[in-house]
């Protein structure tokens, strides 16, 4: 692989990793293992901890999806990789 | 109009627009068979991914899951979702510019082995076989629930359909009519939440109603949830949005299990070969979540309100002064009432009511026409059994909703299982009529033969299928977790090693497949055939969560064996980069 496709692939996985520690964040921390403390916090109706469970990992997850997306189009390009 | 006649019409009409779909796009080669020719857009793939992933069990089943089991229920919200993070991250661009057919290609090429390619088969199609069984099931129940036929003859009709649109138009023919059954399904699942949103807390948007006050009766102005909560205690549940008796451990590795599974199910895989670019797959996969977010956010709402309007209409309410929706349910044997106390009040709590399933005493009737069951009665004092499955069914008729509605609902839950049960049988068909026979077994095969294959194979496939349905095995619900735990511990971890560690050969994913599977196959067996109890369980790791144990001894081993043994060759390591990066990913198809 030439140096510059070291690059664009070693770019690409450091963004994916941090993608992915969002992702692991928002389900297994708020989710499930902080979700008692995070109850005792209120948004209007909901329970911090449940809404995260139950609605915003969920929001969370479909935007890392789009995020990744919109970067990988400006790295391949970038790189003169793309399609 | 009454709602038989509607039903007819609405499941008539959807029935017609799929077979419409199949006939105008029929193939005659297998690039067409298996990957709808390579030319699906990504708002089509999306949704053709949704209706694929969300099956009779979302559509139908979940919400009635969480209303019952409440935050506890965040594990199949979270880890149905979860895994298309994994899949648009690590999976699906790189497998789009690999560019091969299915999963199985895949293993075999990369890992140059036909052994590989081999124990990744039998696992794709053990995987999907057992997913199968219980759609051609869901079909046959929603038949005999709306449109008053016998649950054979219903089975027969839903597998009479997939093999006419599936045989006929393989990948093609599924992605269009995929694409008309997400429409449908999305429709009925959200009139009625929309509408018992309104109902109960005075807002159309079901999400911002599960946060919302209540809108009228006693509980008037207070946050649902908190009425929720304080309903359930009251009753002897744990508390709604508090977690339960599950330990911590086990709700982290089920939910993990489930995520990862997802992402490693064959039949969700390989709707990414059929887009025409790596930017479409990546693209794809994030609409395919927000189509099934938006399913996925609505049903915990719905199993709010379910439940707190069950609770508020029918708890220490009398029998007599039941609502219509209630006596109804109680006909078809989904709802049962035993008066323990003799007071002609309908009192709900923690608790089973009786063993088992309701069984009736036949032509007999309770002092207020009730109807008798015959089971053995437990000690609690709960008097009530629901099963799960009505939250979603009995919704139109719980917020008062027409009768096209309620026929609109039985068409959903057709689309659901229709368009998981397509997706599965097209695993089932390409990963034999390619992996094993064309690439196995007579490489010489020519397009017409191959394809003729694959025809067949959909065909005996259907009928498996369709046996089970209407034999159903009594283990179905406990092979769900074999599916998932399977297809973790399986493709997974060297599907991601394929692709992000060059390094990893042969050797190291033949052993780390095997110890995966056999791992988790075998805590499986142990505890739901064997008599395994609950006190053995590994770090009280319940068998719906070992998937996960059963995917990291998969990392493990495969690239601990891979680092002592043999680097895999020049040509492999080329593949690798080739496949790292995006451009040329239209000419990989036709290999």
């Amino acid at each position: 692989m030439s140096k510059n496709l070291q690059e664009y692939w070693r770019k690409n996985v450091t963004f994916m990793s941090f993608l992915l520690c969002i992702w692991a964040l928002v389900s297994y921390g708020c989710g499930i293992i902080f979700v008692e403390p995070l109850n005792a916090i209120r948004i209007g109706g909901f329970p911090l901890g449940f809404w995260f469970a139950q609605q915003g990992s969920i929001y969370v997850f479909v935007c890392l999806i789009f995020v990744y997306y919109a970067y990988m189009q400006k790295l391949d390009r970038e790189y003169d990789v793309h399609e | 109009m009454s709602i038989l006649a509607w039903t007819y019409i609405m499941v008539g009409l959807t029935f017609g627009i799929y077979i419409f779909i199949a006939w105008i796009s029929r193939v005659r080669d297998t690039k067409g068979f298996y990957v709808a020719g390579g030319g699906v857009p990504p708002l089509a793939n999306g949704m053709a991914t949704a209706a694929d992933w969300m099956s009779a069990a979302s559509f139908i089943s979940m919400a009635g899951l969480i209303s019952f089991l409440g935050y506890a229920g965040s594990i199949y919200l979270m880890g149905w979702t979860g895994g298309y993070v994994l899949l648009a991250l690590l999976l699906a661009p790189y497998l789009r510019k690999f560019g091969k057919y299915t999963v199985p290609d895949f293993v075999g090429d990369r890992y140059y082995s036909d052994a590989a390619r081999f124990v990744a088969l039998l696992c794709a199609i053990f995987v999907s076989l057992t997913y199968v069984c219980g759609q051609m099931r869901g079909v046959g129940i929603v038949f005999s629930r709306f449109l008053e036929v016998p649950v054979n003859t219903g089975v027969l009709i839903g597998m009479a359909i997939v093999f006419f649109y599936a045989g006929l138009g393989g990948m093609k023919g599924i992605t269009w009519t995929q694409v008309a059954q997400y429409t449908v399904l999305i429709t009925a699942y959200l009139i009625p939440a929309v509408f018992i949103s309104m109902k109960i807390a005075g807002t159309g948007i079901p999400q911002i109603g599960l946060g919302s006050t209540v809108h009228t009766g006693q509980y008037a102005g207070q946050y649902l949830l908190d009425v929720l909560d304080k309903l359930n205690t009251d009753l002897g549940f744990t508390a709604y949005t508090q977690p339960g008796a599950k330990s911590m451990l086990d709700v982290f590795c089920i939910t993990f299990a489930l995520m990862v599974g997802t992402a490693g199910l064959p039949h969700v895989i390989i709707r990414f070969y059929t887009v025409p670019s790596v930017r479409a797959a990546r693209l794809s996969a994030g609409y395919a979540l927000l189509f099934i977010a938006i399913l996925y956010t609505t049903a915990p709402a719905v199993a709010a309100f379910a439940r707190y309007n069950m609770i508020d209409t029918i708890n220490d309410k009398p029998y007599a002064e039941a609502p219509s929706w209630f006596k109804n349910w109680e006909k078809t044997g989904l709802i049962a009432w035993v008066d323990k106390n003799n007071d002609g009040i309908i009192q709900y709590r923690a608790g089973k009511p009786f063993i088992g399933k309701p069984k009736f005493v036949k032509g007999k009737t309770g002092p207020l026409g009730q109807k008798i069951v015959a089971n053995k009665l437990t000690n609690s004092p709960n008097e009530l059994y629901v099963d799960r499955d009505i939250m979603v069914l009995a919704n139109p008729e719980i917020a008062n909703l027409p009768n096209w509605v309620i026929a609109l609902v039985a068409a959903g839950g057709l689309a659901a299982a229709l368009s998981t049960a397509s997706g599965l049988l097209l695993v089932i068909a390409s990963s034999i009529s390619h992996d094993l026979y064309y690439r196995m077994i007579n490489r010489k095969a020519t397009e017409k033969q191959r394809l003729l294959v694959g025809r067949i194979m959909i065909g005996i496939a259907v009928c498996i299928a369709g046996y089970f349905g209407i034999n159903p095995p009594g283990f179905v619900a406990q092979v769900v977790a074999f599916a998932f735990g399977l297809a973790a511990s399986s493709f997974f971890p060297i599907i991601v090693l394929g692709i992000f560690s060059a390094r990893t050969n042969r050797e190291g994913a033949i052993c780390g497949m095997l110890a995966g599977i056999i791992f988790t196959a075998a805590y499986i067996i142990y505890f739901k055939f064997m008599g395994g109890t609950k006190d053995q369980w590994l770090f009280g790791i319940s068998p719906e969560g070992i998937g996960t144990i059963g995917m990291v001894i998969n990392f493990v081993v495969t690239y601990v064996v891979s680092s002592m043994t043999k680097a895999p060759p020049q040509e492999i390591q080329e593949l690798v980069n080739s496949i790292r990066t995006p451009r040329g990913a239209g000419a990989a198809v036709d290999h």
